[in-house]
C-alpha cells in the first residue's frame, strides 16, 4: 500500500529521494563517461576482432569470450557446491549446534578474505598443488599440462571467492520454504531425501539463481583472483579447453591501464572496454533474473 | 475410559506423555480409538489434542526437542516399535492439515505425489488412483478437464478436498484430520463433513475440531482432553447429552474454553 507524504515526512523523503538519486545518477554518469571515451572505439570490429599491434587496434572478442567462460566454470563449481553446503547446514544438521555455528563462522570469514588473498591462494594450492601433482601422475613428457594457469584453476578460484555468497543466499531461501509443505511430504510417507528432492527443491530453485545470480555480480568484475591462476596479457586465440589461459576484459583493462607503454594511446580501447565489461555483467544478471522469473511463472501455470 | 460400543479398537494409546522441552503437552494419555468410526478430540487451545493427533502417524518426532513415553498400537503393533519405520507408518497413517497446502503444482502432481513415493511409475495405474481419489472427495467433474493446471487455483474448498484426495490416493487406513475445516465458509464445510461420514466405511477418523457442533454432527466418539490429560471418552451422544466430568460438562456447555 502507498501511503501519501504528510507534512512531516518531508524531511526523511527527500533526504531517502536525494540518496536514492545520487545512487542511480552516479551509475549513469559513470556509464556516460566510458562511452563519451569509447564512442570513437566502439565498433562492430572491436567486438569481434582480437587486439593487434601491440594491443594499440583492433578489438576485445577474446576478452568477452573468456569472461563469459570464466563465469560459466565459476557457476558451474560455486552453485552446485554452495547449494550442497547450504542444504547440509540447514537440512542435516541441528540449527543452532556447534559444529553449525563454527561452519557458519568459517563461511563469513571467508567471505573477508581480501579477494588478492584468493588469487595467491588459488596459485599455491590449485595451479602449483593440484595441477603440479596431476602433471607428475600423469607423466612429466608433455610437459607441464595442468600445474600452470589456466581457466579450470582461475574458475574454481573465482569460485572460492563466491561460495559465501551463494550459501548464504540458498539458506534463505530453504528457510523460506513453509514447514508445512516439509510435514505434509512426510505425512504423506515420503523420506527425507524424497522431501527434499520434490518439494524443498523445486521450491528453493528461484532462490538457487539468485544465489547464481549474485555470485556472477561479485565474480564477473573482479581481477585479483585470477591474476596468477589463469588470465592471461595476450592470447588471441579463443580457449578451446580447460587448460587453457584466456583473456578477461577486466584482466585486460588493468593490463592496458598500467603495464602499457603508452597509455594514453589505448585511452579509447581502456574505456570501450570498461563500458563493455558493465554492460556484460548487467546482460548476465538481466538473463538468470529473467530465467528465474519464468520458473516462477511456471510454478504458478 | 473405554468408549462402550462392540467395535474393536484400531489404535490404543497406553499412558502416552509426550513433552517439547520444558513443555509438557501430553500427560499419561490412554485413549482407545475404534476402527472405521469418526472420533474427534476437543478440548480449548493448548490442551493437547494436536500433540495427540500428530503422535499417531509420529510426525512429533521431526520437530527438535520432542520426547516421548508411552505406547501407541495399532491393530496391536506398537508404532514405535524397531521394525516399525515412520515413512510405512505414514502412509498407513495419512494426514489432513488446518490449512489447506496443495503444493505448487498441478492437480494432477499433488495427488501422484504419494503413488509415485509407493513406486507408482505407469501413467495408466496414476491416471486410475488420481481418478478414483478425486472421485472420492467429489472433485473430478469439477477439475476433470484441467488435471493440469495448477492447484493453487482452486478455490479453498476444493484445495481442502484435494488434499484429502492427495492422502487417499496412499491408500491409508487411518485418516487424521486436524481443524479440516477451520478455514472454510459453511457451505464448503458442509461437504467436507459429508465426505467424512462417507469415508469411514472405508477408513478410521480421527479429528481435531474447536466446533463443538460439527464435533455432534460427524463424530461417534467424543474425547475431551484439558490440560494435555484425557478428562473423558465415550460415545457422542452420550458425552453431549450427559457427560460425568464436570470439566466436560463445563467444557461443552460453554462456561470454559
Amino acid at each position: 500500500m502507498r501511503l501519501r507524504i504528510v507534512a512531516g515526512d518531508w524531511p526523511a523523503a527527500l533526504f531517502t529521494g536525494v540518496a536514492s538519486a545520487a545512487t542511480v545518477s552516479m551509475l549513469l554518469v559513470v556509464s556516460l563517461l566510458l562511452l563519451k571515451g569509447g564512442w570513437g572505439t566502439l565498433s562492430l570490429e572491436f567486438l569481434i576482432a582480437a587486439p593487434k599491434n601491440g594491443m594499440t587496434e583492433g578489438g576485445v572478442f577474446p576478452a568477452i569470450v573468456g569472461t563469459v567462460l570464466l563465469v560459466l566454470v565459476m557457476s558451474l563449481v560455486a552453485v552446485p557446491l554452495g547449494t550442497a553446503t547450504a542444504f547440509y547446514l540447514h537440512e542435516y544438521t541441528g540449527l543452532h549446534s556447534r559444529r553449525v555455528e563454527m561452519f557458519r563462522f568459517v563461511i563469513r570469514a571467508l567471505a573477508g578474505i581480501p579477494a588478492i588473498v584468493f588469487g595467491l591462494f588459488g596459485l599455491a594450492f590449485f595451479v602449483n598443488f593440484m595441477g603440479g601433482n596431476l602433471d607428475v601422475l600423469g607423466g612429466l613428457e608433455q610437459g607441464p599440462r595442468w600445474g600452470q594457469p589456466n581457466l579450470l584453476w582461475a574458475g574454481m578460484t573465482m569460485a572460492l571467492l563466491t561460495l559465501p555468497v551463494v550459501i548464504v543466499t540458498v539458506e534463505e531461501s530453504l528457510s523460506a520454504v513453509p514447514r508445512e509443505a516439509r510435514e505434509t511430504s512426510f505425512a504423506l510417507g515420503a523420506s527425507k531425501l524424497a522431501t527434499l528432492r520434490s518439494v524443498v527443491l523445486p521450491q528453493a530453485l528461484p532462490g538457487i539463481l539468485t544465489a547464481a545470480i549474485l555470485a556472477v555480480s561479485r565474480g564477473a568484475g573482479e581481477v585479483a583472483p585470477i591474476m596468477f591462476t589463469g588470465a592471461a596479457y595476450y592470447v588471441p586465440e579463443i580457449p578451446g579447453a580447460l587448460t587453457d589461459q584466456f583473456m578477461e576484459l577486466g584482466y585486460h583493462l588493468y593490463v592496458m591501464a598500467t603495464q602499457s607503454t603508452d597509455v594514453q594511446a589505448t585511452a579509447g580501447i581502456q574505456h570501450a572496454t570498461a563500458f563493455l565489461l558493465l554492460v556484460l555483467t548487467g546482460a548476465l544478471n538481466l538473463s538468470a533474473v529473467l530465467l528465474r522469473a519464468r520458473i516462477r511463472a511456471r510454478r504458478w501455470r | 475410559m473405554t468408549p462402550p460400543g462392540r467395535v474393536h479398537p484400531k489404535i490404543i494409546t497406553e499412558d502416552l506423555s509426550v513433552s517439547f522441552g520444558e513443555t509438557e503437552a501430553l500427560r499419561g494419555v490412554s485413549l482407545r480409538i475404534p476402527g472405521n468410526r469418526v472420533t474427534v478430540l476437543i478440548g480449548p487451545s493448548g490442551c493437547g489434542k494436536t500433540t495427540l493427533l500428530r503422535s499417531l502417524n509420529r510426525l512429533n518426532e521431526l520437530t527438535p526437542g520432542a520426547h516421548r513415553t508411552g505406547r501407541i498400537l495399532i491393530d496391536g503393533v506398537e508404532i514405535h516399535g524397531p521394525e516399525v519405520d515412520p515413512t510405512e507408518l505414514r502412509r498407513r497413517v495419512g494426514m489432513i492439515f488446518q490449512k489447506s497446502n496443495p503444493f505448487p503444482q498441478s492437480i494432477y502432481e499433488n495427488v501422484a505425489y504419494g503413488p509415485r513415493l509407493n513406486g507408482v511409475r505407469s501413467r495408466a495405474q496414476l491416471d486410475e488412483v488420481i481418478e478414483s481419489s478425486l472421485r472420492v472427495v467429489g472433485l473430478w467433474d469439477e477439475v476433470r478437464g484441467h488435471l493440469r493446471s495448477s492447484a493453487l487455483a482452486l478455490s479453498g474448498g476444493q484445495q481442502q478436498r484435494l488434499c484429502i484426495a492427495r492422502a487417499l490416493a496412499v491408500g491409508p487406513e487411518v485418516l487424521l484430520m486436524d481443524e479440516p475445516a477451520t478455514a472454510l465458509d459453511p457451505a464448503a464445510t458442509g461437504r467436507i463433513e459429508d465426505l467424512i461420514y462417507e469415508l469411514k466405511s472405508s477408513v478410521t477418523i480421527v479429528m481435531v475440531t474447536h466446533n463443538l457442533q460439527q464435533a455432534a454432527r460427524v463424530s461417534d466418539v467424543t474425547a475431551f482432553l484439558y490440560r494435555g490429560r484425557l478428562v473423558e471418552a465415550d460415545l457422542t451422544r452420550t458425552m453431549f447429552t450427559s457427560p460425568r466430568m464436570p470439566e466436560t460438562e463445563g467444557y461443552i456447555t460453554g462456561r470454559f474454553g
